[in-house]
């Protein structure tokens, strides 16, 4: 996944485009994310002082959810399910040789809705059904 | 020459996307036409070819069997190892009765002819001529409950709103549909968008609303972009906007993308998501009827919920309460997950039994061992085993039988399946979930996984299984929301139902 350099004027810009948003304080860190890969430190200080919040809500949000980073990503990104469907056609066992193979890239995720077709695992946001070492490492490309 | 290649994600997930490119390098002078999937997902990529006497299905296909398809002349029909016949007749399809998912797999998901063509819009049209009490009278008379998994009549809901004084009032469809084994809303959204959009506009006229806000989990990148499609069409055809289809009522949609948070998808939790706050669920009441969005009152309805209220309104109360079973009326949409052969989507009359969904429809396992359990309702259902088979699939039946219906999802576990490992899970999901705001959830869930560790481990197991029955009912009656309140009915219907695996002896 290719991302742009954090910077503050950038930040600026894309938060502009939410000024008339009700609510805009965890689309604004979905928009860094997406952006920028993860959420930068400050943009939790520029948030707040854009949408008229106390840094304390931001960081509130921001450590909330499980999908929000605030370290970049690695290159590639690995996220497998392991919810009870998945878990039925072998997720547990599939988990462990990924995890020795592509250590960290990996992470658990809790249902894609692929649950007739499992395992299910998104590499790089590409979703992979009946998935297995071979698939992903094919996706991983 | 049009071709049917589904754009379903579960579909793309087994290469439909490397099916559709193939086709085009044989042969650029296609139409292909990236439909919904029909719902049987083991015969994805199920490829469909427009021949004079009808569809006619191939499946599954791979990339690497389109040349073939071409040899044995599948543009007319032809003959090959992967004929099905007419998509219309295979009986895992026939035999169902597709209400809301009538168009799922059949249309262009976001072309509005195509949407007309099949009936759509002509709900919305009859709700515009008549009153909003009218509309709710007919929801109401047709018998539609929650099929977010709570079954709360739909009607009733909508007329505390309608009767609500407020400028403002909003619509929330909760597409945050993150139970494991359950994929119909995500498939309807991305096969059908816009009956949801329907649905959602006649709920708006009925409540008096002008806004409305679809919470869609960010694991649905797919439905996300293709229910953005479909808002752009509607509102460059005056179903959505300032006057829908030519009225004087104002109705607009916005997405809103979830975070990875799981607790969201209670009702309460999702209007401070959506408000962009941290997803902690609110104390009710105030109903979000009352007090919902922005401390507006608020519809909140399921995707399924609300796509179903255009047939209702185009067919009648009559025709939807013709179907199903005691209070439990119309369909319901089956989602066959897990470790089964035929897995997909069974869209039937409440009513149905289980063994009926898993093995006639199912096929049974897909390893082919014998079945153990099945798990209904996503990771705070109840785990049946195949003696509890000839329950009937309604809300009521599923209650008295310790389970619950939730989101219709069904997963099926084989014989390699330990029950008490999987309690654990639905503990240590809970404690990772949790949105932290009452004790019995936040607490409960890390000490009921350390105490089925204790079980498993086989110290002192009976004392550990009071302590865990114990620790389940504090959870159920204690906790705020359905997330610590149900995590106990996997924990102990495993143990009631398989009590084998909760001896502290491994086999």
């Amino acid at each position: 996944m290719k991302y742009v350099p954090w910077s503050q004027d950038a930040a600026r810009i894309l938060l502009a485009t939410l000024r008339d948003e009700e609510g805009p304080v965890l689309m604004a860190l979905q928009l860094m994310q997406s952006e920028f890969g993860y959420v930068d430190k400050a943009a939790v200080e520029l948030i707040a002082n854009f949408f008229n919040k106390s840094r304390a809500d931001v960081h509130g949000v921001l450590t909330f959810y499980h999908d929000l980073r605030t370290t970049p990503p690695t290159e590639h990104v690995i996220a497998l399910c392991v919810a009870e469907a998945c878990q039925a056609v072998g997720s547990r066992d599939l988990e462990q040789v990924v995890k020795e193979k592509f250590g960290d890239e990996v992470q658990n995720a809790y249902c894609f809705g692929n649950c007739a077709l499992g395992p299910a695992v998104m590499v790089d946001g590409k979703l992979i059904g009946r998935a297995n070492l071979k698939k992903i490492s094919a996706a991983r490309l | 020459m049009k071709v049917f290649v589904p754009g379903d994600s579960a579909a793309i997930s087994v290469g439909a996307n490397d099916v559709a490119a193939a086709i085009t390098t044989i042969d650029p002078s296609i139409e292909i036409i990236r439909n919904g999937s029909r719902g049987a997902l083991w015969l994805e990529t199920l490829v469909e070819v427009e021949t004079p006497s009808g569809r006619i299905a191939y499946g599954p296909v791979s990339a690497h069997d389109v040349s073939s398809l071409f040899e044995a002349d599948f543009l007319h029909g032809g003959s090959h190892a992967l004929y099905l016949g007419k998509t219309d007749e295979i009986a895992w399809l026939a035999n169902q009765d597709r209400v809301t998912f009538a168009r799922v797999g059949i249309i262009d998901p976001i072309s509005l002819a195509d949407y007309r063509a099949q009936g759509g819009l002509i709900g919305l049209q009859r709700a515009l001529n008549l009153s909003p009490d009218e509309v709710i009278q007919t929801v109401t008379e047709s018998g539609l409950r929650g099929r977010g998994g709570a079954g709360f009549p739909a009607g009733i809901k909508w007329k505390t709103v309608a009767q609500t004084v407020s400028e403002q009032k909003y619509i929330c469809c909760n597409a945050d549909e993150g139970d494991s084994g359950t994929f119909a809303d995500r498939m309807l959204i991305e096969g059908d968008p816009f009956t949801l959009i329907e649905g959602m506009v006649i709920a708006a006229i009925a409540v008096g609303a002008t806004k409305g806000f679809v919470y869609i989990r960010s694991e649905y990148p797919q439905a996300i972009s293709t229910f953005q499609k479909a808002i752009d069409v509607a509102r460059n055809n005056q179903v959505l906007g300032d006057g829908v289809l030519g009225s004087a009522h104002a109705f607009d949609i916005q997405i809103r993308v979830g975070a990875g948070s799981y607790v969201c998808g209670e009702e309460t939790a999702m209007l401070e998501s959506i408000e962009g706050k941290r997803g902690v669920v609110r104390a009710k009441p105030p109903l979000p009827a009352i007090e919902g969005l922005f401390g507006k009152p608020t519809v909140i309805n399921n995707v399924l919920t609300l796509s179903t209220v255009p047939m209702i309104l185009a067919d009648g109360a009559d025709a939807y309460k013709a179907r199903g079973v005691g209070r439990s009326l119309g369909t319901q949409v089956f989602q066959l997950a897990g470790n089964i052969a035929r897995g997909g989507i069974v869209e039937t009359a409440f009513g149905i039994t289980l063994n009926e969904l898993v093995n006639t429809y199912g096929g049974g396992t897909l390893t082919g061992r014998p079945l153990r359990a099945v798990q209904i309702g996503g990771p705070l259902g109840a785990y049946f085993s195949t003696a509890q088979f000839e329950t009937s699939m309604d809300y009521e039946s599923l209650i008295a039988a310790g389970g619950m219906l939730g989101h219709g999802g069904v997963v099926v576990f084989d014989d390699s399946v330990d029950l008490a490992v999987q309690a654990k899970f639905a503990m240590e999901f809970c404690a990772i979930e949790s949105c932290g705001k009452c004790t019995p959830c936040r607490i409960g869930s890390t000490r009921g996984a350390e105490t089925i560790d204790l079980i498993i481990q086989g110290v002192r197991v009976d004392e550990n299984k009071k302590l865990l029955l114990d620790l389940c009912e504090v959870m159920t009656d204690g906790s705020l929301c359905a997330m610590g309140g149900l995590t106990p009915l996997p924990v102990k219907s495993a143990m009631i139902n398989f009590p084998s695996d909760f001896t502290g002896v491994r086999t």
